[in-house]
């Protein structure tokens, strides 16, 4: 327990401290914001579609929390160069305790920047529909945020240096954000399209979120609520594999 | 402690590592004493630091036996890792942390309270002189002053065997000098067992009570210092480690990358 906290609060301590990633992070999804929010939102309305800020807020704060924790879970390939890695696994910890303390550290982080962002939708006019829902909205959150850290600190133990982060960049991240339905509604969309959607776990989360926030929903909250979870398990099953094979 | 002096605390038994077709180290038997002072020599590239990270548990042998303390290193790696402390050949501080930090990051994951870890910070900063840097972010460091920190860390959980790998690869002198003076009274005084590598023979010379000298990953020599000496037939223990291990310039085998990591590391320090 003491371990997962001191590996949790380490990388607290360096999101606190590196202001300026902090404020960099926030960057994308306020120009997505407001650029698609506004730029959109004409046609949108006059498709039937309604207000499309009201749409694409809790899109925008998936995609917030989808970047940050990846990048989060890649930084152990930062652990890996400067030699601090090695200093974790020799100590008498199990290698699955130093998996949860990093995904969960990086949870941490992305969901402060997913509450942050939500604030700033609100500046934009986002209005979420009900109080009592906000909960739920924590819960999709929070499930994101587990999911993709997990993702980034698997994917992160079979690099041995950051020459694979654009790569992780141009095939992970954006195929999972453009092909979520964060930006547009699922609803009669081409198959093949539809069909990629349906299997993007991002897709879930921003429905969940949607849901809760927005009052719109494609899939049934209880089959995002489970997909989430259900992907978490095989993504922490197949990282904490990946972790055991890393030889320093 | 006459009647401990005998017992060995590290026993390597037929180590064999193949990366591939490459053979770093090939089917290697030592052992080493409780208390001793052991120096782990070699050219570049010829398994110094595979040997260490397989005692160290960090890579899995091909085949062979360890064991350290009484453990079976390869069967048994958690209880293995309380006994021994290591100082890596390569910088391993978080630079985005204190000297404190690092050290309160160490104490946690090796299960100590907070009442044994404050106290034990505090002394051991105390003796690698950073007391007054305990706040200061490491990425401030010198590069001497990160390797005493890193020693301070490594003796932390009061380890049994303290593994040294080349501790003292890019510094001057004067910390040089400091650093085995502090590992020399470790020694006497807390009978810490030291596995040492480095390529400064005067340093073997003045520390190691016996040699093993490794090259292409077998083991070609091992004694004391003045029994490689006279194997050798020279006057000092450099002629003979050249003697031994022959002219040539070694070549670091293994993945690129990794080497260039290595070296940008060094330079970055």
């Amino acid at each position: 327990m003491n371990t997962i906290y001191i590996l949790w609060i380490r990388q607290l301590k360096r999101f606190i401290r590196k202001k300026a990633s902090l404020v960099g992070a926030l960057g994308q999804p306020v120009i997505f914001l407001f650029a698609l929010g506004f730029g959109l939102s004409p046609i949108y309305a006059k498709a039937g579609g309604g207000n499309y800020i009201q749409f694409i807020a809790p899109g925008i704060i998936a995609m917030t929390v989808l970047f940050t924790s990846i990048f989060t879970g890649v930084e152990i390939i930062w652990d890996k160069q400067f030699g601090f890695l090695k200093e974790t696994f020799v100590a008498p910890v199990s290698r699955f305790q130093i998996f949860l303390g990093k995904t969960l550290g990086g949870m941490t982080v992305s969901v402060i920047q997913g509450i942050l962002i939500f604030f700033i939708t609100m500046i934009a006019g986002f209005r979420p529909i009900s109080l009592a829902k906000l909960p739920l909205a924590f819960l999709f959150l929070l499930l994101i945020a587990f999911l993709f850290s997990a993702l980034g600190t698997a994917i992160a133990a079979r690099l041995d240096d950051m020459q694979g982060f654009p790569l992780i960049i141009n095939f992970v991240i954006q195929p999972l954000f453009y092909l979520s339905g964060a930006l547009f509604p699922v609803h009669g969309l081409p198959s093949i399209l539809s069909f990629i959607t349906k299997i993007d776990p991002l897709s879930y989360g921003v429905d969940g979120m949607r849901y809760a926030l927005s009052g719109t929903n494609f899939f049934s909250p209880f089959v995002d609520f489970s997909v989430l979870v259900g992907i978490s398990v095989v993504v922490v099953l197949v990282g904490l594999y990946q972790f055991s094979k890393i030889e320093l | 402690m006459p009647e401990n002096n005998n017992k060995a605390i590290i026993e390597v038994k037929n180590l064999t590592r193949k990366f591939g077709d490459l053979t770093a180290v090939d089917n290697i038997s030592f052992s080493v004493k409780k208390g001793e002072v052991f120096a782990f020599l070699g050219p570049n590239g010829a398994g110094k630091t595979t040997t260490i990270k397989m005692l160290t548990t960090l890579l899995q042998p091909s085949s062979g036996e360890i064991f350290l303390s009484g453990h079976n290193v390869i069967e048994n790696p958690s209880e293995t890792r309380r006994s021994f402390g290591i100082v890596f050949q390569d910088p391993s501080l978080d630079n985005e942390l204190t000297a404190y930090e690092n050290l309160q990051f160490h104490a946690i994951l090796y299960g100590l309270s907070k009442k044994v870890y404050a106290g034990r910070i505090e002394k051991l900063l105390d003796l690698v002189e950073l007391k007054d840097r305990k706040d200061t972010f490491v990425k401030f460091f010198s590069g001497g002053m990160k390797r005493r920190l890193e020693i301070a860390r490594g003796l932390l959980h009061h380890p049994k065997v303290l593994f040294l790998d080349e501790p003292t690869i890019g510094l001057d002198p004067q910390t040089r000098n400091h650093i085995w003076n502090y590992i020399y009274n470790l020694n006497k005084e807390e009978q810490v067992t030291i596995f040492f590598t480095t390529h400064h023979m005067e340093e073997v010379q003045k520390m190691a009570q016996r040699i093993v000298i490794i090259d292409n990953g077998k083991i070609i020599e091992q004694g004391t210092p003045d029994e490689i000496r006279a194997k050798a037939g020279t006057e000092d223990l450099e002629e003979a480690f050249i003697k031994l291990t022959g002219k040539e310039i070694r070549e670091e085998k293994g993945d690129v990358s990794k080497n260039i990591m290595r070296t940008s590391n060094r330079m970055m320090r």
